[in-house]
C-alpha cells in the first residue's frame, strides 16, 4: 500500500509551526500569542466588532490566512482537522475585544460549535458579548432541508470578506453585521470533489484511497463521504455536475450577479484547475448568470488531498458593496 | 476510594487511554476522520502530567474530576475535548465536596455527567457516539449503588462496553462519520469505545489493587 510521504518536522509540533510561519508570512502584520497557539492582526481597530474565527489546522491559508484589513480579525488554530479549545477562544477574545462585540465565524462543525459555545458562556460571564455564525455552505453535507446541519467549506472565504469590509470599514454594530453575515452564508454554496485522499501528519496511513479509475462528488475537506463515489471521467463532465447541483440548490437564476471560488483542495495542479475555470465560466454564460468577480487557487485545503472545489455567492447591492471594499490577507488581496 | 487512592486510579486509566490511541485512530479511520486516539493520547497525555504534578492538590473528589475535565477540555479541543471534558466537570460538580468515592457517589457522577454531555452534545442513546457507552454504564450504576464500588464497577464497565459494542449495528446521525450513512453499519463508534475504555481502565485498577 502507498505511503504518505510529508516534508515536515515532529508531526506533534505542526499547529505551532504552522502559528510561526504565519508570522514571518506576515512580516509584522501579525501578532501571536504563542501559548495558546492563537493570532490577530495589527489592524484591529478601537471602534469595530471583532471578528474572530478559527478550527482545525490543515486547511490553509483557511483560516488564519485570512487575517488583515478587509479581513477577519483574529483566529484560533487548533490541532490538524481539530477544533480549538476554549481557552485558546477566550484568551484570543479577551486580546483583541474593543467593547464593541464580538463575532463569532466559523464552519459549522460539532468540536468547532461546542468549542466556541463553551467560549461565548464564559465570555458572557465576563461581560463580553458575542454572536455566532456557523458557516453552512457545503450543499454535499447534508439536504437543504437540513440547512443548519451542513458544514463549512471554502465558502467560508466569502464570509471573512463580507464581515471584514462591514465591521472594520463600514463599522457595522454587532447585531447589523451579524444579519449581513447570515444574509451571505444564506447566498453561498459550494460543492467539492476529490481524486484520493490525504494523511494526517501523525499517522502513516491515508485516511482514505480511492481507486485509481474512482473520483467522489461532494466530498468533505475532511474526507468525509461524498454524494457519490464514480468511474473517472472527464473535467467538463464533473464540471457541469457540479454546476446543476449548485444552481438546483439556491437556485442561482438567469440575470443573479455571483461570486465564484474554485478552490484548490491540495494537491491538483493549477493546469488542471485553469481547464475547470474554463468549464464554470462556460457554464455559467450559458445560465445567464454574470460572473461578478472569479477566484482560483488555494483558499481552503484539505492538506494534500487532491480535487477542488466550486462555491457561487449570490450578490445583493449590500453584498456587492461590501464585496467590492479592500482586502489585504495572505491568503487573498483584492 | 479516598482522594488519592482516585488520584492513582485516574493516572492508571490515563496511562492506558495513551496506549489505546492506536486502537482508536484505527476506528476513527473507518468511520470518521482519524483523529480521535491522537486527541485522546493528547488529552489524556495532560492528565498524567498533571497528575504526577505535586502542586496540583484538588481539595475534594468533585474538585478532582472538575480539574480532570477542565485539563481534557482544554488541551483536546474538538468535540471529544469539549464532551469528555463536559462529562468530568459537570459529574465532578454534582459530587463537590465528596471525600470518599463509593457506588452511589459514582452513580451520581455518572448520571450529571451523562446529563451535561447531553446540554452540549444534544446525543440520544441509539446516534452512535459515546453517549451509547455513558448511557448503558449509568444505568447499570443506578441499579448498583448499594453494593460495594469494587463489586458494582466490572459490572458498569461491561455495560458501557456492552453499549460501545451495540453502536456497531446503528447508524452515525452526528459529526462527520454521519454522512457515511450505512456504511458505517458494523464499525463501533470511537467515542463509544474510549468511553468504555475509560470505565474498563478504573476497574482493572480497582482490581489490581
Amino acid at each position: 500500500m502507498r505511503k504518505p510521504k510529508k516534508l515536515l518536522n515532529d508531526p506533534n509540533n505542526v499547529r505551532q509551526e504552522v502559528m510561526q510561519g504565519l508570522v514571518y508570512a506576515y512580516n509584522g502584520k501579525l501578532t501571536a500569542i504563542p501559548d495558546y497557539c492563537a493570532v490577530y492582526g495589527n489592524h484591529i481597530s478601537n471602534d469595530q466588532v471583532v471578528v474572530i474565527s478559527g478550527g482545525g489546522s490543515g486547511h490553509e491559508p483557511t483560516f488564519a490566512g485570512f487575517i488583515g484589513e478587509g479581513g477577519i480579525d483574529g483566529c484560533a488554530l487548533g490541532e490538524v482537522f481539530t477544533s480549538p479549545s476554549p481557552d485558546q477562544i477566550i484568551e484570543l477574545t479577551k486580546a483583541t475585544e474593543k467593547g464593541n462585540g464580538v463575532l463569532f465565524l466559523y464552519g459549522n462543525y460539532s468540536g468547532d460549535g461546542m468549542n466556541f459555545d463553551i467560549s461565548a458562556e464564559i465570555l458572557a460571564e465576563e461581560n463580553i458579548v458575542t454572536k455566532t455564525i456557523r458557516a453552512t455552505d457545503d450543499i454535499a453535507s447534508a439536504p437543504l432541508s437540513k440547512l443548519s446541519d451542513r458544514r463549512g467549506v471554502a465558502g467560508i472565504m466569502f464570509l471573512y470578506k463580507i464581515a471584514g469590509a462591514a465591521s472594520q470599514f463600514e463599522k457595522y454594530n454587532l447585531e447589523n453585521l451579524y444579519q449581513v453575515v447570515a444574509k451571505a452564508n444564506a447566498n453561498v454554496r459550494t460543492i467539492g470533489v476529490a481524486l484520493d485522499g490525504c494523511a494526517l501528519p501523525q499517522s502513516n496511513n491515508f485516511n482514505f484511497e480511492l481507486e485509481e479509475n474512482e473520483i467522489e462528488i461532494g466530498i468533505g475537506i475532511h474526507g468525509e463521504a461524498g454524494l457519490r463515489r464514480q468511474a473517472m471521467t472527464s473535467s467538463d463532465e464533473v464540471v457541469k455536475e457540479m454546476i446543476d447541483r449548485l444552481c438546483d440548490d439556491l437556485p442561482f437564476q438567469t440575470g443573479d450577479h455571483v461570486c465564484v471560488l474554485i478552490n484548490n483542495l491540495g494537491a491538483l495542479s493549477n493546469t488542471e484547475l485553469l481547464v475547470i475555470t474554463r468549464k464554470v465560466g462556460i457554464e455559467l454564460n450559458n445560465r445567464g448568470i454574470v460572473s461578478h468577480d472569479i477566484a482560483v487557487g488555494h483558499f481552503c485545503t484539505s492538506l494534500e488531498m487532491s480535487g477542488f472545489s466550486i462555491t457561487l455567492m449570490k450578490l445583493d447591492d449590500e453584498l456587492q458593496h461590501l464585496y467590492d471594499l479592500p482586502c489585504q490577507t495572505l491568503g487573498w488581496r483584492k | 476510594m479516598n482522594l488519592l487512592q482516585v488520584r492513582k486510579m485516574m493516572l492508571f486509566t490515563a496511562q492506558k487511554m495513551v496506549e489505546s490511541e492506536p486502537e482508536l485512530t484505527a476506528l476513527d479511520q473507518i468511520v470518521g476522520d482519524g483523529d480521535h486516539g491522537i486527541g485522546m493520547k493528547r488529552g489524556f497525555s495532560s492528565i498524567i502530567e498533571l497528575l504526577q504534578d505535586e502542586k496540583f492538590q484538588p481539595t475534594d473528589i468533585g474538585d478532582f474530576f472538575i480539574k480532570i475535565g477542565t485539563k481534557l477540555m482544554t488541551s483536546m479541543g474538538g468535540a471529544s475535548g469539549a464532551i469528555f471534558g463536559t462529562l468530568f466537570r459537570t459529574g465532578g460538580k454534582s459530587i463537590a465536596g465528596t471525600m470518599e468515592l463509593n457506588s452511589e457517589v459514582f452513580a451520581k457522577f455518572l448520571n450529571d455527567g451523562w446529563q451535561g454531555v447531553y446540554q452540549r452534545g444534544n446525543a440520544e442513546p441509539g446516534d452512535k457516539t459515546m453517549v451509547d457507552a455513558l448511557a448503558a454504564g449509568t444505568k447499570s450504576a443506578n441499579e448498583l449503588t448499594t453494593l460495594p464500588l469494587n463489586e458494582a464497577l466490572p459490572i458498569i464497565a461491561k455495560s458501557a462496553m456492552e453499549g460501545a459494542e451495540k453502536t456497531k449495528q446503528m447508524v452515525a446521525v452526528f459529526g462527520r462519520a454521519k454522512n457515511l450513512g450505512d456504511r458505517t453499519i458494523g464499525h463501533m463508534d470511537p467515542g463509544a469505545v474510549s468511553m468504555a475504555f475509560i470505565l474498563k481502565y478504573m476497574n482493572d485498577y480497582i482490581h489490581m489493587q
